[in-house]
């Protein structure tokens, strides 16, 4: 009888560590006609030219034209759609310069940004400083370096870079730029005064004002300034109602308001997109006649959590800590994936999360970590200064 | 003046970088003895992306295009995928295919059955799949063998791991590489006619030009003991130094060496230059062997959690297998010690035989041409 427990114990570790895999039984289907996988060119055509480029790319790999081309499309494939294996593909594409010692400028660039991706920061600033040691005009690899400088909290650093892009792009691209850096040291109303004021001049593509009225949306959004910042998000999305980074952002600020239902409508068709199923859930969560959804979606957020951890991807350790502290109330693993995440990246919504998780866990390390880069940055945002000033309850 | 638009990063969004599913397929191996059985299951859109599989360009799969293409993706699939065990490869391939839903979209799943030609305590297991395509593909391996299972994920930086060996539970564990050991050096007829070689002699006295019966056991065992001690000590130095990767030599240069050394050994027994302290070339070749012996374990592969015990398994294997061989010689060759017989055919004609055999090792290893390739048994 012993004997039959420990093979059900073997039986359900085993199966609860195939889950990440989700092996079923398999079938075969019935019939020729029955559709078993729509491929990402289904859903959006324009997708079905990375196909196309990648075929030719395969006769000549050494065309670094043809390669930079489909990289930086993959690349863009997979901010609008979320979906990591575009970055593989972008990686692919990038081979024969992927593990040279000295690629030419533009490998350089979109390696640099795929390895960013993958939270390769230094990789990635290695790459970025090579390049533009040889070529110190080259926009494109200013405005990465300084988003990745941003990302990792290093301002001063990051504003130099901005500025260089004066003579090298447009007035609100580098504006842009600059404020991102600027309104998370200690500047956020001038920054958001000077993005209000660049865009109120005309010009620029869909794309970059869409940017930058997600900036001025977010910086409003941290010093409390809801209404101002539901307008600019709204005007984000009217150019760009796809932007996976601007829906999440504008997410986190509904859900921020207590306006979970309008957050959750946001998000009604974003469950492919795991940091926007995130939002979803949480929004659920707090809606009484989505019970059964927030179930289902819970499940299905542990199981993506479980399939990452197994192949070893370490790059959303923001979400995780997210997930499991608000929908698991699991306090010790959140604290230790939210410090663990802060130790990588440094942007506000890391701040935010580790802050959440000290308050909840009470531990006093973390709280010091939130409070003395408050002190040091002079990061205006209501909703982290809110948690560093409460116990917790 | 250029415009720049920007090409904005996933960085800025950090999160959304891991949304959808990065590719990973999942790779079942259940081992029984030498036969393997398995499933592998790929996703439809990584085989599309590497083979093409949407015929009519509409964007979706039908199951009558993947199935047109079954052969195509089993052949891919099986060009990148290699087992092996106890050193040698395991004949695989792929029975049939399946299609099973996973939380990304469906997969194809193939039955894999195959078998290996020796069943070592581990599993060596290669993986190539979609790297070329997606260097962020991983491979998710699941060994199952004993009715435990053990996992590895395979990438573009590592295409090879060693799996099993360590399931079964530490005495099983250990069991199975004493195992190892005591055949390693049974089939390793280099080793053996060293050792032999070594101990033809001990029989003997060598006085005044020439050899004489020992008078008594007891001295015979005693020189005996002197050599087996010296060479085991020395081959279990330098085979845990290379098994856990402190010192590392090529292994031709090593293979050589060993052929060399079983030259010089027996060539002593014929022409005697060194008499009393044989126990001191026992040493020092032996220090030789134990890199040898350690290139054999490279090949059964050690499992990464419990080298320790393994390795310890292997060396007294090794030991045990040299006990038998000195407990099946010493008391014959002390039998036959007094007779023409054992100086002139056993001692001299043997040991001529033992040169000849490892001068073709050493010209074969050295040269690396294969004279006596049934011999080299290394």
């Amino acid at each position: 009888m012993r004997r039959d427990w420990k093979w059900m114990a073997v039986a359900i570790v085993t199966a609860v560590a195939i889950n990440g895999g989700a092996l079923a039984a398999p079938y075969t289907p019935a019939d020729d006609g029955i559709v078993l996988e729509r491929l990402p060119e289904a859903l959006d055509p324009a997708l079905a030219e990375l196909k196309r480029m990648r075929a030719a790319l395969r006769a000549n790999p050494n065309d670094l034209d043809h390669a930079a081309r489909l990289a930086r499309r993959c690349i863009e494939a997979a901010r609008e759609t979320g979906d990591p294996r575009f970055l593989g593909q972008a990686q692919a594409a990038l081979a024969p310069w992927w593990a040279a010692a000295d690629p030419p400028p533009p490998a350089l660039l979109l390696r640099a940004t795929v390895k960013q991706s993958q939270h390769d920061f230094s990789g990635a600033l290695a790459d970025l400083d090579r390049l533009l040691a040889v070529r110190a005009g080259d926009g494109q690899a200013l405005l990465t370096r300084a988003t990745i400088l941003t990302v990792l909290g290093r301002y001063a650093d990051a504003q130099r870079d901005c500025a260089k892009l004066v003579r090298l792009a447009s007035g609100l691209v580098t504006t842009t730029c600059l404020a991102g850096a600027s309104s998370l040291n200690g500047d956020a109303a001038g920054a958001y005064r000077g993005l209000v004021q660049a865009l109120a001049r005309a010009g620029d593509t869909a794309g970059t004002r869409a940017w930058a009225l997600t900036l001025a949306a977010e910086i409003a959004a941290r010093r409390g300034e809801a209404g101002a910042a539901d307008i600019h998000f709204r005007e984000a999305l009217a150019l760009d109602p796809r932007d996976a980074y601007l829906v999440a952002a504008y997410a986190d600020f509904l859900l921020g308001q207590a306006r979970a239902r309008e957050a959750a409508s946001l998000l009604a068709d974003s469950a492919k997109n795991d940091a926007l199923l995130l939002r979803l859930a949480l929004a659920e969560r707090s809606l009484p006649d989505k019970r059964s959804e927030f179930a289902d979606h819970r499940r299905e957020l542990a199981d993506r959590f479980a399939a990452a951890r197994r192949r070893g991807d370490t790059v959303h350790l923001r979400e995780e800590a997210r997930f499991r502290l608000d929908v698991e109330n699991d306090i010790p693993a959140a604290l230790v994936l939210a410090k663990a995440n802060w130790n990588v990246q440094r942007e506000p919504a890391d701040l935010r999360i580790l802050a959440a998780a000290a308050r909840a866990s009470g531990e006093n390390d973390a709280r010091r970590t939130v409070t003395d880069w408050l002190a040091s940055t002079r990061l205006e945002d209501v909703a982290v200064v809110a948690l560093a000033e409460r116990r917790a309850p | 003046m250029k415009r720049l638009i920007p090409m904005l990063l996933c960085v800025a969004l950090a999160s959304p970088a891991w949304a959808h599913k990065a590719s990973d397929a999942y790779l079942t191996v259940e081992r029984d003895g030498v036969n393997i059985s398995g499933r592998w299951d790929i996703a439809l859109r990584d085989l599309d992306l590497a083979l093409g599989l949407d015929a009519n360009g509409d964007g979706q799969l039908t199951w009558g295009e993947v199935r047109a293409r079954q052969d195509a993706i089993a052949a891919l699939a099986m060009a990148r995928l290699a087992l092996s065990s106890g050193g040698e490869k395991c004949a695989m391939r792929a029975d049939g295919m399946q299609i099973d839903a996973h939380t990304d979209g469906a997969y194809a799943v193939l039955a894999l059955s195959g078998s290996c030609v020796h069943a070592g305590p581990t599993v060596t297991v290669e993986y190539s799949l979609l790297f070329d395509v997606d260097p962020q593909h991983r491979g998710l391996l699941n060994y199952v063998d004993e009715g435990e299972s053990r996992s590895a994920v395979f990438s573009a930086d590592r295409t090879r791991q060693v799996v099993g060996g360590d399931t079964g539970g530490p005495l099983a564990q250990f069991a199975a590489y004493v195992h190892e050991g005591v055949w390693h050096i049974w089939l390793g007829f280099d080793h053996i006619l060293f050792l032999v070689s070594l101990l033809l002699p001990a029989v003997l006295v060598r006085r005044d030009g020439a050899w004489k019966a020992a008078a008594s056991f007891q001295d015979a065992f005693w020189d005996v003991a002197r050599i087996v001690t010296a060479f085991t000590l020395a081959h279990s130095i330098t085979l845990t130094l290379a098994a856990l990767g402190i010192v590392s030599l090529p292994s031709r240069w090593v293979e050589s060496a060993i052929a060399l050394s079983v030259v010089l050994a027996a060539l002593n027994n014929i022409f005697p230059v060194v008499a009393r302290g044989r126990w001191i070339a026992a040493f020092a070749f032996g220090l030789l062997h134990g890199f040898g012996f350690a290139g054999a374990l490279a090949d059964l592969g050690l499992p990464a959690g419990s080298l320790a015990l393994s390795l310890a398994g292997f060396n007294v294997g090794v030991e045990l297998g040299q006990l038998a061989i000195v407990a099946a010689f010493l008391p014959l060759a002390f039998a036959l010690r007094s007779t023409w017989a054992y100086r002139r055919v056993v001692l001299a004609g043997g040991s001529a035989v033992i040169v000849a055999i490892a001068g073709v090792w050493l010209v074969e290893r050295a040269f690396d041409l294969p004279l006596f390739v049934a011999l080299a048994a290394g």
